[in-house]
């Protein structure tokens, strides 16, 4: 039986040529991007060593490198960026709420624990 | 993507009959997978920062302990991981090509760029095969406990070993023959046993020879784990001081001094946390990748069988590469906190 409640939504993404060839350019240049960003975290990795001054700045910037290729990664490779806005909130919201707190708890928890195995002479 | 040209308002959208993400049932489902699957990594990771966090100067810094290439040997650091990272991202490039490919429904690009895709995946799988080989092997010079009970890794070149000769008669070995097999392996279980004594090697055979050994270079010791005289955090040692501390531990004929590369009870690059979340996170992302090729076969085969192309469109395509782009987004994340930092 023929069922008439199963939407096909792939059949509305479809494109032509002349689309694809824009979207292949984005893929490119999205490419581009990410390589140079691995290319500088690893110079700047091999460059300054952890005990030195500017290893903080360092630090924080590769977490802020990897969270920019994170993002172009899910919004462009993963479609996310052209699917609806509900369903990219229903996907990123409770996820960053809940991450963003066990990296607090997480990393608080194990100062806490450091300080303790020092105070028992560790 | 282009298209979704039946525009609706929010009160027919959420009564029913349309979905109000304007997605398909399976896309969904991919997706809320994928968000638990992130979470599963996030509280690896995070445990990995847990531990890091609480073990602090002990724990191994990733150009310390991965800094080889194939074929090139050791002065490279981070240079594989990185080459990794681009394998799996360029993969993660040709299945988002397979992807546009298939809104075209151009069934040949699809498969050219699908194959391209499993190609980087097996080329990923493989160097990380090398990469847990080369971790549980180790170094030449492993990590050593000095004089004062301090513990410290050895950077640096080791000198070949040439032969050993023989000095005293063993159940196989003649007094004066010169052996030439195997003498990494002898040298190192010896020096793991205590075997090792004043530049002479007992062997298996309880015969005892002499180790006609290259000078090593540019060696240098630093501390991972403090001792009466050192301590974590110190200036690295080098030179011919370096030489003297490794070797007086190296031939003082005790047991259990040296270690080399790394097993579930112990490594030679830091705190025993440090090789089993290696191997944990880094084994739980290759088997997601290794999966993810399995998977990419699977949907290849559809491809070239025309299975998606009758039905109208390629979403199983669009679906498998979510997980392979997931894939490669874990591996991002792997890198910058496993290896970076």
């Amino acid at each position: 039986m023929e069922r008439d409640d199963l939407i096909e939504y792939s059949l509305h993404n479809h494109h032509d040529e002349n689309q694809g060839k824009s979207i292949r350019k984005k893929i490119l240049q999205v490419t581009v991007l990410l390589t140079i960003i691995t290319t500088v975290e690893v110079i700047l990795g091999a460059m300054i060593k952890q005990n030195s001054n500017a290893w903080a700045y360092v630090k924080w910037s590769f977490i802020i490198m990897t969270l920019v290729k994170a993002a172009y990664i899910v919004m462009v490779f993963m479609h996310l960026g052209d699917e609806k806005k509900s369903l990219r909130n229903v996907i990123l919201i409770p996820y960053a709420i809940f991450i963003a707190y066990l990296i607090f708890i997480g990393l608080w928890e194990a100062t806490e624990v450091s300080a303790a195995w020092k105070s028992f002479g560790f | 993507m282009a298209g979704h040209t039946t525009q609706l308002d929010a009160k027919t959208l959420w009564g029913g009959k349309e979905s109000p993400f304007q997605t398909s049932y399976g896309k969904l489902m991919m997706w809320f997978f994928l968000v638990s699957d992130a979470l599963t990594f996030s509280g690896l990771l995070i445990a990995y920062g847990f531990t890091r966090h609480d073990a602090q100067d002990a724990w191994p810094i990733g150009e310390e302990t991965f800094n080889s290439m194939p074929f090139l040997g050791h002065g490279y650091p981070l240079l594989y991981v990185a080459l990794m990272t681009f394998i799996l991202i360029v993969s993660s490039v040709t299945m988002v090509l397979a992807v546009e490919a298939g809104h075209r429904m151009d069934r040949k690009g699809v498969t050219k760029w699908m194959i391209a895709t499993i190609i980087g995946g097996f080329f990923f799988v493989g160097s990380q095969a090398w990469e847990w080989s080369h971790f549980i092997h180790g170094s030449e010079f492993g990590k050593i406990e000095l004089a004062d009970g301090s513990q410290a890794i050895v950077k640096g070149h080791f000198g070949e070993i040439q032969n050993f000769t023989v000095l005293e008669a063993g159940k196989h070995h003649k007094k004066g023959a010169v052996i030439k097999d195997d003498l990494m392996h002898s040298f190192q279980h010896a020096a793991e046993l205590g075997h090792l004594k004043d530049g002479k090697i007992r062997l298996h055979d309880g015969s005892i020879a002499k180790i006609n050994k290259a000078k090593d270079h540019e060696m240098k010791l630093i501390i991972k784990k403090s001792g009466a005289k050192h301590h974590i955090g110190d200036k690295a040692i080098t030179g011919a001081a370096a030489e003297k501390m490794y070797y007086e531990a190296l031939y003082s004929g005790d047991a259990n001094r040296v270690v080399y590369g790394a097993n579930m009870k112990q490594n030679e690059y830091g705190p025993q946390q440090y090789a089993q979340f290696f191997f944990f996170i880094t084994g739980f992302h290759g088997f997601h990748v290794f999966s993810g090729v399995v998977i990419n076969i699977i949907i290849l085969l559809g491809v070239i069988a025309g299975t998606y192309h009758k039905r109208g469109h390629y979403e199983m395509v669009e679906k498998t590469g979510l997980y392979w782009h997931f894939v490669d987004l874990v591996w991002v994340f792997v890198f910058t906190f496993f290896y970076l930092i």
